[in-house]
């Protein structure tokens, strides 16, 4: 069976700051709950490339994108695209915790009262289910009247977590979510993605070989804005096609 | 041989206002009755006089100015911080900002003289509001830009990622982010014009009897100590003294909460 294709990159180019060509020619699938993992040297895209699926560049001035992202029949980086419905669908957790200057209940309900729910009672199960899903419930269930920033960086982060999730979204990216988090949280937020592709699509950008390895399912590395080679990730780390990817993978550059 | 004379530097300026103050405390508390907020002036030589109508004057000039004043400050901050960083247009803003900062409170009293009260041909009292605002326009402005710059870009690029248009990205994230910050600002800034006198006596004046009509000249606090101060009668310096203290006091104690205020932020 083919598994289902959630978003399909084509012929995908990124220019920003007039002319600085970011990303070059880049097509891949993106299979629909599966976690994708973009690897590569620091400056080679991949961040770029993430915050290309929910258009994060549109907050620059200056910037152009060529080609196309199909996703459920249409070309989101066209000009009509309504870039909060887009968002709201397409979630994003961040490089260091983002928690908003509110208390944690709050933090999850502002995505839900964005999408217009106003009911006390469907928020307070919204905000519970979603604490659950991010594997933070019973660490704060005692105190979700308490400001965001009394939790620590790790469970900020499923906080943040918890707050994507609360939407509902289609898709959600990771942006190196764990590069600012100590091993131990490490290893909770890694668990927590492999659990989430039942209900949702990932796609996280990591630093880290061994975090793809363990999380992924398929695999793309980039080089100088390239999509260099694309598989599955038990294929990109055993038996790699290209040599750049050995070289990485193995440790010889980057 | 610095440090000797940098510390007797510090203690010359530490005197003088140890000076000023302890003697306001100790002339005004000594002139402190109650009379003197229940009671209006009275002519030299009856007893029991007050400055009742100062004190109403004072608070709804101040009050005025700050309904005037902190919108245009916030909302001018805002566009600095979020919709013109990095602009052109925003640094000269800002940079006027600074200037207006320091420009002598006489010279806009003099400007909101020419165009509120020649036209008009008499004192009043929307004048001194509105002379008041100008001055606290750029304080509230450059800390609310201050305060929401702040406020970390990647938080707005999270809200901005649930799907949040900027307008509210700015009213419920970034303003809850910067609130402690913009409040002390105002309060400094309201701290700042309540002792000014200069550009009321050129728009709000003075004014012997009560009144809350802002259309007529109102009397204030600090026009009043200049006059009472400069008069010839022991009651009318006694006045002056207490209101003196009263209104070193109330601004005491707005600079402090400021501080503690900004200081609450930071622990958190």
């Amino acid at each position: 069976m083919k598994p289902a294709i959630e978003l399909e990159v084509k012929n995908l180019d990124f220019f920003y700051n007039g002319n600085v060509h970011a990303l070059k020619g880049i097509s891949l699938p993106i299979q629909k709950y599966a976690v994708t993992a973009l690897i590569g040297p620091s400056g080679c895209g991949k961040t770029t490339l993430l915050r290309c699926f929910n258009r994060m560049h549109d907050l620059y001035p200056n910037h152009r994108y060529g080609g196309e992202i199909i996703f459920e029949g249409r070309n989101i980086l066209a000009d009509k695209v309504d870039l909060i419905n887009l968002r709201s669908r397409i979630g994003m957790v961040f490089q260091k915790p983002t928690p908003f200057p509110m208390s944690i209940a709050e933090n999850i309900a502002y995505g839900l009262r964005l999408k217009g729910i106003r009911s006390k009672s469907e928020l307070v199960d919204r905000i519970e289910r979603a604490l659950k899903h991010a594997a933070l419930w019973d660490e704060v269930r005692d105190k979700l009247n308490a400001s965001a920033y009394e939790l620590s960086g790790g469970q900020q982060q499923r906080l943040v977590i918890a707050r994507a999730l609360a939407v509902e979204p289609d898709i959600l990216l990771f942006d190196e979510p764990t590069s600012a988090l100590d091993p131990i949280s490490t290893a909770k937020i890694e668990e927590l993605v492999v659990t989430l592709k039942k209900y949702v699509t990932i796609i996280i950008v990591t630093h880290n070989m061994q975090q793809a390895a363990r999380v992924s399912d398929m695999t793309g590395f980039m080089y100088m804005g390239e999509l260099i080679e694309y598989d599955t990730t038990e294929k990109i780390f055993t038996a790699p096609e290209k040599k750049q990817t050995d070289d990485y993978i193995t440790g010889r550059f980057g | 041989m610095a440090l000797t004379f940098s510390t007797l530097a510090a203690l010359i300026g530490l005197f003088w206002l140890v000076f000023i103050l302890g003697d306001v405390v100790m002339n005004g508390i000594g002139a402190l009755k109650l009379s003197l907020f229940f009671n209006d002036p009275v002519p030299p030589g009856v007893e029991g006089g007050g400055l009742r109508n100062a004190f109403v004057g004072q608070f709804l000039i101040t009050l005025l100015a700050t309904v005037i004043g902190v919108p245009i400050g916030v909302l001018g901050g805002t566009y600095l911080a979020e919709y013109g960083r990095g602009r052109t247009l925003s640094r000269i803003i800002s940079m006027l900002s600074d200037i207006m900062v320091s420009v002598p409170s006489i010279v806009i009293g003099t400007f909101v003289y020419a165009i509120l009260v020649k036209p008009v041909g008499h004192f009043n009292g929307w004048a001194g509001a509105v002379a008041l605002a100008i001055i606290m326009v750029p304080v509230v402005l450059r800390t609310t830009e201050n305060m929401l710059s702040l406020v970390p870009w990647t938080v707005r690029e999270a809200a901005f990622a649930l799907g949040a248009p900027y307008y509210k990205v700015i009213i419920q994230v970034v303003y809850r982010g910067a609130a402690t910050g913009i409040l002390t600002g105002i309060l400094l800034s309201i701290a700042r014009v309540t002792g000014e006198t200069a550009p009321l006596l050129f728009t709000s004046f003075n004014n012997a009897y009560f009144t809350v009509n802002m259309k007529e000249p109102i009397s204030s606090l600090t026009v009043s100590i200049f006059q009472y101060a400069m008069g010839p009668y022991d009651i009318w310096h006694a006045q002056a003294w207490a209101a003196a203290f009263v209104i070193t006091m109330f601004i005491l104690v707005l600079t402090i909460s400021g501080r503690l205020l900004l200081r609450w932020r930071y622990k958190q």
